[in-house]
């Protein structure tokens, strides 16, 4: 038998070729460890939709209200850099969506994990908070705006008390389902080898719901910077959600799109910023 | 008498929709101090029921359990367990689990780490101490698990089927740890186990437990483990005597099988 020939490096990395691994298997469809990444059209399609952005630019194919050119998006990134937006620079409107976002995670942490702990360690708890949180839980956090402007106006608190609730209940529930989670031979093995209630608490029940806990953060972040969002284009004079709304009523489409975008790339910043804190600080997960 | 006394203990449970179980039926037993124990019987027998009472996780509905003489209330570190598997903590290192039931009682740390590493030696584990848990293998993971358990210095062993999720191999190679373990500590062990051969193996007793309710059906003196130390474990278990022994329990075991398919389908 004469040896096929081999796919070169490269068309095995844009995904092209199988690699040795799938080339091994005679049935592919519906094997989803033969699906490789494709990344040959993933650079096609990015390349094509760039292309048609410089070539509809170039055209004037679309009015500038629709959507920008590319000319003068960059023209306004340089702008909005070094001059910022209506008095502030960009940095600080970024700057304070985020810091936002982190003050409403950071509170909702320090309130809902002792929270989710209590309500699954004591039927006590569970029976008082249960009824708050299922309630809760459901209620998307932008209805709540009209109420908390009432209560708060629109100043700081407001944005992250907002935020806070957002978190709360997300956390609330990680915290409590890592407790629950723990495997009952860990908790009898602990207390065989001497182990007081409180050192179970500390050294079994916290270390087996840090995961979970996590998982709880990251999705905190997530949902707090979706809302984060939202709640400056209603309210705000400062923000990337005001500026896009700002932008909008003076009809700069362009830095409506630049808004977006930095909004896609903070959010994905963040997932990735969380995925490696997880791999750091809990490398245990998953193989309990 | 030292060593542990199960008297009369019955168990039942109450089961949440009314009806109810009879786990355990009157079980009396004595196990003097240093007596290894194993305790074999078809699923349904009590045999975990019977470790977890005597481990102070449940109270027994009536009788009790005694250890040197004072009622067992609750768990406590005199009676160490080792289970089958994912009771290590996996956020420590295999140092860190050894050292848990030390740490937890608040013991120097320079005794406690000369320990460890002691115990890391006799289970075969020097080198690993600063690995996770998680990158061992099984056998490896109950070599920790019975380390950890030694740590504590405990007067009794409590095992629930500490090798039951192991390849054959390996687990005969267990065994003999478990066996070179006992002899060399002297620790009282009661063995929870569902093969044959493991209980004729290690058990200086064989409890032969019986379902529906559960009891006990037979209790054998056996000779195997105190010549494990001397002879091969493959010498000893394909001796005429151990495999009619062998034959005879497990013959034993499949009727009482039997019985319980006839109660379910008639």
């Amino acid at each position: 038998m004469t040896d096929k020939k081999q796919p070169s490096e490269a068309a095995i990395w844009l995904g092209l070729a199988d690699n040795t691994f799938t080339r091994q298997k005679t049935v592919k469809f519906g094997d989803a460890s033969a699906v490789n990444s494709g990344r040959f059209y993933s650079i096609l399609i990015v390349c094509g939709l760039i292309a048609l952005w410089v070539l509809s630019s170039r055209l004037g194919l679309v009015k500038e209200f629709y959507w920008p050119t590319i000319g003068s998006t960059f023209d306004r990134i340089g702008l909005l850099v070094t001059e910022g937006f209506r008095n502030v620079s960009l940095w600080e409107h970024i700057g304070i969506s985020v810091y936002r976002v982190i003050s409403g995670v950071v509170y909702g942490a320090i309130v809902g994990i002792p929270l989710g702990f209590a309500m699954g360690l004591s039927s006590t708890a569970r029976g008082f908070f249960d009824p708050i949180v299922e309630f809760m839980r459901p209620i998307p956090p932008l209805a709540l705006i009209p109420l908390i402007i009432l209560w708060f106006g629109i100043d700081e608190t407001a944005k992250i008390f907002l935020l806070f609730l957002a978190s709360l209940f997300i956390m609330t529930i990680a915290a409590r389902s890592g407790v629950s989670s723990v495997r009952i031979s860990k908790v009898h093995a602990a207390y065989s080898l001497g182990a007081s209630k409180m050192q179970i608490l500390r050294h079994v029940i916290l270390p087996n719901a840090l995961p979970e806990i996590f998982t709880g953060l990251r999705t905190s972040m997530g949902v707090c910077w979706g809302t984060v969002v939202a709640a400056e284009l209603v309210a705000a004079d400062k923000g990337i959600g005001s500026m896009i709304m700002i932008a909008k009523n003076f009809l700069q489409t362009d830095t409506v799109v630049i808004g977006i975008i930095i909004i896609g790339v903070i959010g994905y910043a963040i997932e990735i910023f969380m995925r490696f804190l997880e791999r750091w600080l809990i490398p245990w997960k998953g193989k309990g | 008498m030292t060593g542990i006394a199960i008297d009369s203990v019955s168990m039942v449970f109450t089961l949440p929709g009314g009806g109810e179980v009879h786990a355990l039926n009157n079980v009396s037993l004595d196990i003097k101090e240093g007596e290894l124990v194993s305790v074999l019987g078809p699923s349904g027998c009590g045999k975990t029921t019977l470790l977890n009472i005597v481990a102070g996780f449940l109270a027994p509905t009536s009788g009790e359990v005694r250890l040197n003489h004072h009622t067992v209330t609750g768990p406590g570190s005199e009676r160490g367990m080792v289970f089958q598997q994912g009771a290590l903590f996996e956020w420590l290192t295999v140092e860190q689990n050894v050292a848990f039931g030390p740490n937890m009682a608040g013991k120097p740390k320079a005794e406690t780490q000369e320990k460890v590493q002691h115990l890391l030696d006799t289970v075969g584990l020097s080198d690993f101490g600063e690995k996770p848990v998680y990158q061992l293998s099984g056998g490896m993971q109950q070599r920790v698990a019975l380390a950890r358990c030694l740590a504590n210095d405990p007067d009794v062993i409590l095992m629930d089927e500490p090798l039951g999720a192991l390849d054959a191999l390996t687990r005969e190679k267990m065994q003999g740890l478990v066996l070179q373990l006992w002899k060399e500590t002297g620790k009282t062990i009661i063995l929870i186990t569902h093969s044959v051969e493991e209980a004729l193996f290690l058990g200086e007793k064989l409890i032969v437990m019986a379902p529906r309710p559960g009891r006990i059906e037979r209790v054998y003196e056996l000779p195997f483990a105190d010549l494990g130390m001397s002879k091969s474990p493959r010498e000893i278990k394909a001796g005429a005597d151990f495999v009619e022994k062998r034959e005879e329990i497990l013959s034993m075991i499949w009727e009482m099988e039997e019985e319980i398919m006839g109660q379910a389908t008639g």
